[in-house]
C-alpha cells in the first residue's frame, strides 16, 4: 500500500535541543519498522514527525513517494495508536471507532460495517456500547487497534502500544499486532524501548541512540552482527558481555581489563571485545577462541537456562548455561567460546570485522 | 471506600464539628428561620407593633406586577450574565491556551479584574458609561447611538448585564484554562489524526470534556447573577431607570430597608431563598446528568 521514507530529518526544539540529527530510513510496503532505543533518544520525536503532529526542523518525510512535511495529520491518511490509547472517554466504543470515518464523510451503512468487522476482528462486538472507562486495559487498547484499522490507513503508527500492559498480556498482544499487521498488509512504524518487543515485531529494525540510527536492519542480523557496543549490550537480555581493554566512549557498559589473558588474538584496531552469554560453552574446548575460567559469584536459576555472574581476568561477565546448574558461589568453571562467535569494536565503539 | 474512622473518645467528634455547625447555624439557619417567622408577621406603620397574618404576604407579594416585573428582570439578567460570562471567559481560555510565549504574564492580566469589588466595579462601568461625562458614552454618540442608560431601561440592563459579566469572567476563565489543561494532549492529537478539523475538535472533544467545569460555573454563575451582583446594580443604577434592572435580591433590599415593608420583604426573600434551591436542584437533577466526570 505505501512506503515511508526518512531523508535526513532532523529535530531541533525552539530551546535549542536537538532531538533528531539527521535520520535516513526507507520502509518498505507492508513492512513493521520497529525503532528502538533507550528513553530520550529520538524515537518517538520521529514517529509523531511522521504522524504530523510535530514540525520537521530539516530533511523530508515521505509516505507513498509524497513528500509530506507540510501535510496536516489528517491528510496523511495514517492512523495512530497511542501509549495511553488516548480513548475519547466521553463516547462510546462505537464512537471511538466511528469518529474518523464520520470526519471524513463517510455514509452510515458503510461506518456500521467497518465498525462491526473491525469489532468482530478484535473481539470487541460485545463491548461496543461501552465507554472506555468500563473497560480494561487490554480491551481499551483493542478498541485504541480498532480505531485504526477502521480507517484503513497507508500507514499504522504505534507509540509503546503495550508499555501500558501486565507483562502477561503484552506477550499476547504483541502476537496479535504482528498477526493483525500481517494479516492487513499495512506498512507500520512501532515505537518501544522494549528490545524483546523489538526483537519479536521487526520485519526491520531501527536501532537509535542519541537521535542518530545506530543500526538499521533484520532482528536477526543486528543480534548476529550488531553494528556497535551499543547496538550490541541494548540488544538481547541479558546484554552482551562487553570486555575491554580501555574504557568505551558511549552508551555501552563495558568491564575493562586485560585482554590478553583470554587467549585470543584480536583484529587490529581492537580494544572491546563482545561475548553474548549464550556463547560461553562449558564443554572441553575444541576450537580455536576464547578461553577462561570464570568464578562464579552468583547464579539465577531461570528455568529453561541457568546464568552464572561471576569474573574472570578481571572482566565481569554472565554466562548462559542450558537448563539446571550445579555451580554454587565460589566455584571456578572454566568456559570458552568459539572465535567466529566473538564481536571486536574499535575505541569508538564500532564494529571491527574480524 | 475510605475506612471509617473512629474516635475514641465520644465528645470530641461533636466539639470537632461544632465551629462549623455554629457558623452556619448563626449565619444561615437562624437568618433564614427569622425571615420565615418575619414573612408571615406585618407591622403597623411605626414599628410598634406586628400581627400574624398567615400567607397574606406572600399573596400580595405575588400579586404585585412590580414583583413579577422584577421576576422577569431577573430571569433575563441572570441568564444574560452568566452565559455571557461563560462565553467570554471560555473563549479567551480557548485562545491563552494556543498562546506559547508569555502565556502566564496573559493569565495574570486575565485575573486581575476579579480582585475589583462589586461596587468599584459598577463604579468604574458607571463613570465609563455614563451619558454625561463618561468616555464611551462620548464616543458611543459620536458612532451615531443615542446612548442613555438614565432613562432607557433597555441601555440600562445591558450595562449591568455587561459589568456584572465582566468580573466574573476572570473566575470563569480561571476554571477554564484550568479545566482545558486538564484534557490530555494526546486526545486533541488523536482528533487530529481521525481528521478532525479545530472547531470540529473543540466542539466534539473539548467542549464534551470541559463539560464538569462548565456545568460547576453554571450553578456557580447563576448564583453569583442573583446574589453577588446587588453591589453593581445599586451603583450602577439603582434598581432604575422605573424599575428595569430591579431583580429580586435588588427589590427585597428596597422594600425591606429603603421602604421599611419589612413583612413583604421578608415574604420575597423566603420566596428567593425557594427559587435558588429548586434552580439548583434542577441543576443538579438534570444538567449534571449530561456531564461526564472522566
Amino acid at each position: 500500500m505505501a512506503t515511508v521514507e526518512l531523508n535526513g530529518v532532523r529535530k531541533v526544539y525552539a530551546g535549542g535541543v536537538e532531538a533528531v540529527k539527521g535520520v535516513d530510513i526507507k520502509i518498505a510496503d507492508k513492512a513493521l519498522c520497529v525503532l528502538v532505543g533507550p528513553s530520550g533518544c529520538g524515537k518517538s520525536t520521529l514517529l509523531r514527525m511522521i504522524a504530523g503532529l510535530e514540525t520537521i526542523s530539516d530533511g523530508t518525510v515521505s509516505i507513498d513517494g509524497k513528500v509530506v512535511n507540510t501535510i496536516g495529520p489528517a491528510e496523511r491518511d495514517i492512523a495512530m495508536v497511542f501509549q495511553n490509547y488516548a480513548l475519547y472517554p466521553h463516547m462510546k466504543v462505537y464512537d471511538n471507532m466511528a469518529y474518523g470515518l464520520r470526519n471524513r464523510g463517510m455514509k452510515k451503512p458503510e461506518i456500521d460495517e467497518r465498525v462491526k468487522r473491525a469489532a468482530e476482528t478484535l473481539e470487541l462486538s460485545a463491548l461496543l456500547d461501552r465507554r472506555p472507562r468500563e473497560l480494561s486495559g487490554g480491551q481499551r487498547q483493542r478498541v485504541a487497534m480498532g480505531r485504526a484499522i477502521v480507517r484503513n490507513p497507508k500507514v499504522f503508527l504505534f507509540d509503546e502500544p503495550l508499555s501500558n500492559l501486565d507483562a502477561k498480556l503484552r506477550g499476547q498482544m504483541r502476537v496479535e499486532i504482528k498477526n493483525l499487521q500481517r494479516a492487513l498488509g499495512v506498512t507500520s512504524v512501532y515505537v518501544t524501548h522494549d528490545q524483546l518487543e523489538a526483537m519479536t515485531l521487526a520485519d526491520q529494525l531501527v536501532v537509535m541512540n542519541g537521535g542518530l540510527v545506530e543500526q538499521i536492519g533484520a532482528p536477526l542480523d543486528i543480534y548476529e552482527q550488531p553494528a556497535s557496543t551499543f547496538v550490541a549490550s541494548f540488544i538481547g537480555a541479558p546484554p552482551m558481555n562487553l570486555l575491554g581493554s580501555e574504557q568505551g566512549t558511549k552508551g555501552a557498559s563495558l568491564t575493562v581489563g586485560d585482554l590478553s589473558g583470554l587467549g585470543v588474538t584480536v583484529p587490529p584496531g581492537t580494544t572491546t571485545l563482545g561475548v553474548r552469554p549464550e556463547d560461553f560453552r562449558l564443554d572441553a574446548p575444541a576450537a580455536e577462541g576464547l578461553r577462561t575460567e570464570l568464578t562464579v559469584v552468583a547464579v539465577e536459576p531461570v528455568g529453561a537456562e541457568s546464568f552464572l555472574h561471576g569474573t574472570a581476568s578481571d572482566f565481569r561477565m554472565v554466562v548462559r548455561v542450558p537448563g539446571r546448574s550445579s555451580a554454587q558461589p565460589g566455584d571456578r568453571v572454566p568456559v570458552w567460546a568459539e572465535r567466529f562467535k566473538l564481536h571486536f569494536f574499535d575505541r569508538n565503539g564500532r564494529r571491527v570485522q574480524a | 471506600m475510605s475506612p471509617r474512622v473512629t474516635f475514641p473518645h465520644k465528645v470530641l467528634p461533636y466539639l470537632l464539628v461544632a465551629p462549623q455547625l455554629a457558623i452556619t447555624g448563626v449565619f444561615f439557619y437562624w437568618p433564614a428561620s427569622q425571615a420565615i417567622y418575619q414573612s408571615t408577621l406585618r407591622e403597623d406603620p411605626f414599628g410598634l407593633n406586628s400581627a400574624f397574618v398567615g400567607l397574606d404576604n406572600f399573596r400580595r407579594v405575588l400579586s404585585d406586577p412590580n414583583y413579577v416585573n422584577s421576576i422577569q428582570v431577573t430571569a433575563i439578567f441572570t441568564v444574560a450574565t452568566a452565559l455571557l460570562a461563560m462565553a467570554v471567559a471560555l473563549f479567551l481560555a480557548v485562545m491563552v491556551d494556543k498562546v506559547i510565549r508569555g502565556r502566564d504574564f496573559y493569565r495574570t492580566l486575565m485575573i486581575w479584574p476579579y480582585a475589583v469589588a462589586p461596587a468599584i466595579a459598577g463604579m468604574l462601568w458607571l463613570f465609563m458609561f455614563n451619558p454625561s461625562m463618561g468616555t464611551f458614552a462620548y464616543m458611543l454618540r459620536s458612532a451615531g447611538v443615542y446612548w442613555d442608560p438614565l432613562l432607557n431601561g433597555n441601555q440600562a440592563m445591558l450595562l449591568v448585564i455587561v459589568a456584572a459579566a465582566w468580573k466574573q469572567i476572570s473566575y470563569n476563565f480561571l476554571f477554564f484554562v484550568a479545566g482545558l489543561q486538564a484534557i490530555p494532549k494526546t486526545l486533541v492529537e488523536a482528533a487530529a489524526i481521525d481528521g478532525a478539523g479545530e472547531t470540529k475538535r473543540f466542539w466534539t472533544i473539548i467542549f464534551p470534556l470541559l463539560a464538569p467545569t462548565t456545568f460547576f460555573l453554571l450553578v456557580i454563575n447563576t448564583t453569583y447573577a442573583f446574589f453577588d451582583t446587588f453591589g453593581i446594580i445599586h451603583a450602577v443604577t439603582g434598581g432604575g431607570p422605573g424599575k428595569s434592572t430591579e431583580t429580586l435580591v435588588y427589590k427585597v433590599y428596597n422594600d425591606g430597608f429603603v421602604n421599611l415593608i419589612l413583612g413583604d420583604s421578608a415574604a420575597q426573600s423566603v420566596i428567593l431563598m425557594v427559587i435558588v434551591i429548586a434552580l439548583t436542584a434542577i441543576q443538579f437533577r438534570y444538567v449534571e446528568k449530561k456531564v461526564h466526570y472522566g
